[in-house]
């Protein structure tokens, strides 16, 4: 590991004062110390964070629950107000890592984990996303595990949250605080960003800003929630595809879904036409099958990761299945 | 007789010491399934096991007075770091990790360094009452922090009733994972009590606390800790007993005379 000055900040005055271009927040450390020991990540300092006061889940104005960005994944997912109002949320942060990176893990920090596409984890090989110019090296490679939507020739790495997949469903906001001291509110989906020519760059964020807080709309998918994490053994991986799916249904028809796929985008990827067009439905397979049409029409898988596309479709009839069929 | 054949000597289930009694208490073996089990088993064999219950402080050791400083260090970082009770000021390259410091700073090697990137769980430490990954953990973020390693476990020369049940279900081949699984096992008691959930709880909106545990719990709450022998029968088994207060059996038995035979023609 390269050398870096550690620095602690004991308020979030202190942390966006020490902030150069160079530097990088520390949070629970999963990811961000991984591929510092990997030589990925090359901050010269880190400032802790860890001791700041946004560790609490409070009511907010909208009717919804306030998530403290360093707030552990572990206690976010085991708040009672969590697990009763947006169990979907819960499910998702449940199905991530293990109970020791959970514990380790803070909500402001999964939000910026970055890529597991191997290309960006071995420095041997090129990749625009850590070494802009490079080249993408999964774009001819070895793309199994890649994107089937949203990427660009310079970078086709899927996003690795299962948080994020449940937050984009729910349609969360995210509060930083900007380096002038001053807070500004962005909306869950313009948070991560595609990769574009710039796959450096995962999110909206600049230099320096702080996440503080995510803030939950009026839990609408208490009941009717499923999280469905496809992967390659039975716990402690990455998604192959994930599905977060939630339902408000009303005299049998649905009033509302919020839908959104993790493992296929650069981005928690938002399934707004399926969303659209659950609304007013019946919720019947025939429905469901014709939704996850709808969105999976528009993939354009690589050779090498075709299956992504009906897993896909299945994946999100399944999710929806077992949400609605759900005892409430 | 040589002293080797006396060791090779089947035990005589009539004419037990005490602790050989306790011993087989301990394994849950009582009347016709002692006497078979003392057919098969050796005296050797038996005290083998026996050992563990005589050296817990093997199993306690206390830091070492290493010396302040090994090497040149870049962006050194002052930190107490406080490991099973026991305070200790460190001076350290701002990049050790709390794994690197354990070991190498503090002689606590308990803890071990499998894979150093968050992938195995045999550095599993606990911080705050919380398992944590050690490899991941810079020991600069440690101040303040209460942290218990697999030497603080035991107690007063008793080891802790998780390092018991690993011992007698055996739990481990190697060993090299077990610091890390048990100590994950010991926080993971304190969760079901808690009433934490996992992504296989079936209803994760009706929760109590004091929570049992299922053998599909146990095995998705423990999927951090990795086994390359593959003891996972036994580690849930082990985690069962200490878990429930139950006696569980052993999932193991020796080969009758019959089974070892049928083999070797086989």
């Amino acid at each position: 590991m390269r050398p870096f000055t550690y620095t602690r900040a004991n308020n979030k005055e202190q942390a966006l004062q020490a902030f150069t271009a160079t530097s990088h927040y520390l949070g629970g450390g999963t990811n961000l110390v991984d591929l510092m020991k990997e030589d990925v990540e090359r901050p010269d300092q880190l400032i802790d964070v860890n001791n700041l006061d946004y560790k609490k889940i409070t009511s907010n104005d909208k009717g919804g629950l306030t998530l403290g960005a360093m707030l552990s994944n572990s206690e976010t997912a085991n708040n009672k107000e969590v697990r009763t109002n947006y169990p979907l949320l819960s499910m998702a942060m449940l199905s991530a890592a293990t109970a020791q990176i959970r514990n380790m893990a803070s909500n402001g920090g999964n939000l910026l984990q970055r890529t597991r596409c191997p290309y960006f984890f071995e420095v041997s090989m090129p990749c625009n996303k850590r070494d802009p110019g490079s080249g993408c090296g999964a774009l001819n490679g070895m793309n199994a595990l890649h994107a089937i939507f949203g990427y660009s020739d310079s970078c086709i790495a899927t996003n690795p949250s299962d948080m994020c997949v449940a937050l984009a469903a729910i349609g969360a906001t995210v509060e930083v605080q900007q380096a002038d001291g001053t807070s500004r509110m962005i909306e869950f989906t313009d948070f991560h960003r595609l990769p574009g020519d710039r796959p450096e760059k995962d999110t909206t964020l600049s230099q320096g800003e702080l996440i503080t807080a995510i803030h939950l709309p009026k839990a609408e998918f208490s009941d009717h929630y499923y999280y469905l994490k496809i992967r390659e053994r039975s716990s402690y991986a990455f998604a192959l595809i994930s599905v977060a799916a939630g339902l408000q249904v009303e005299s049998g028809v649905i009033n509302k879904a919020g839908l959104a796929m993790g493992g296929v985008a650069h981005v928690p990827w938002k399934l707004t036409k399926a969303e659209e067009f659950l609304a007013g439905k019946k919720p019947t397979t025939e429905n469901f099958e014709a939704a996850a049409e709808l969105e999976m029409k528009d993939a354009k898988p690589f050779e090498a990761n075709k299956w992504k596309v009906d897993m896909g479709k299945n994946a999100i009839v399944r999710a929806l299945t077992q949400a609605f069929e759900r005892e409430v | 007789m040589k002293d080797i054949d006396k060791w090779n000597e089947a035990v005589d289930p009539d004419n037990l010491s005490d602790d050989e009694n306790m011993i087989l208490d301990a394994m849950g073996l009582n009347g016709s399934s002692r006497r078979k089990f003392l057919k098969q088993v050796s005296a050797a064999s038996l005290s083998i096991y026996a050992s563990s219950f005589f050296t817990s402080e093997l199993f306690a050791n206390t830091m070492k007075d290493l010396p302040e400083k090994t090497t040149a260090l870049l962006n050194e970082i002052k930190v107490n770091i406080k490991v099973n009770d026991m305070v200790k000021p460190l001076t350290l390259d701002s990049r050790t990790s709390l794994l690197d410091a354990l070991r190498e700073r503090l002689g606590l090697t308990g803890t071990k360094k499998g894979c150093d990137h968050g992938q195995c769980g045999a550095c599993t430490v606990i911080i705050d009452g919380k398992r944590n990954l050690s490899c991941l953990t810079l020991a600069a973020t440690c101040e303040g922090k209460e942290i218990t390693t697999v030497e603080g476990l035991a107690k007063n020369g008793e080891m802790h009733p998780m390092q018991q049940a690993f011992l007698k279900h055996d739990g481990f081949q190697c060993g090299y994972c077990t610091p890390g699984q048990i100590c994950s096992s010991v926080a993971l008691l304190e969760e079901a009590k808690n009433g934490e959930v996992s992504y296989v709880t079936e209803d994760l909106k009706k929760v109590q606390s004091g929570l049992s545990l299922s053998e599909e719990e146990i095995r998705e709450r423990m999927s951090g800790n990795i086994c390359r022998c593959g003891a996972y029968n036994n580690i849930v088994q082990a985690f069962k007993e200490v878990h429930t207060g139950n006696d569980e059996m052993p999932t193991w038995e020796f080969a009758t005379q019959e089974q070892m035979d049928k083999a070797k023609n086989a």
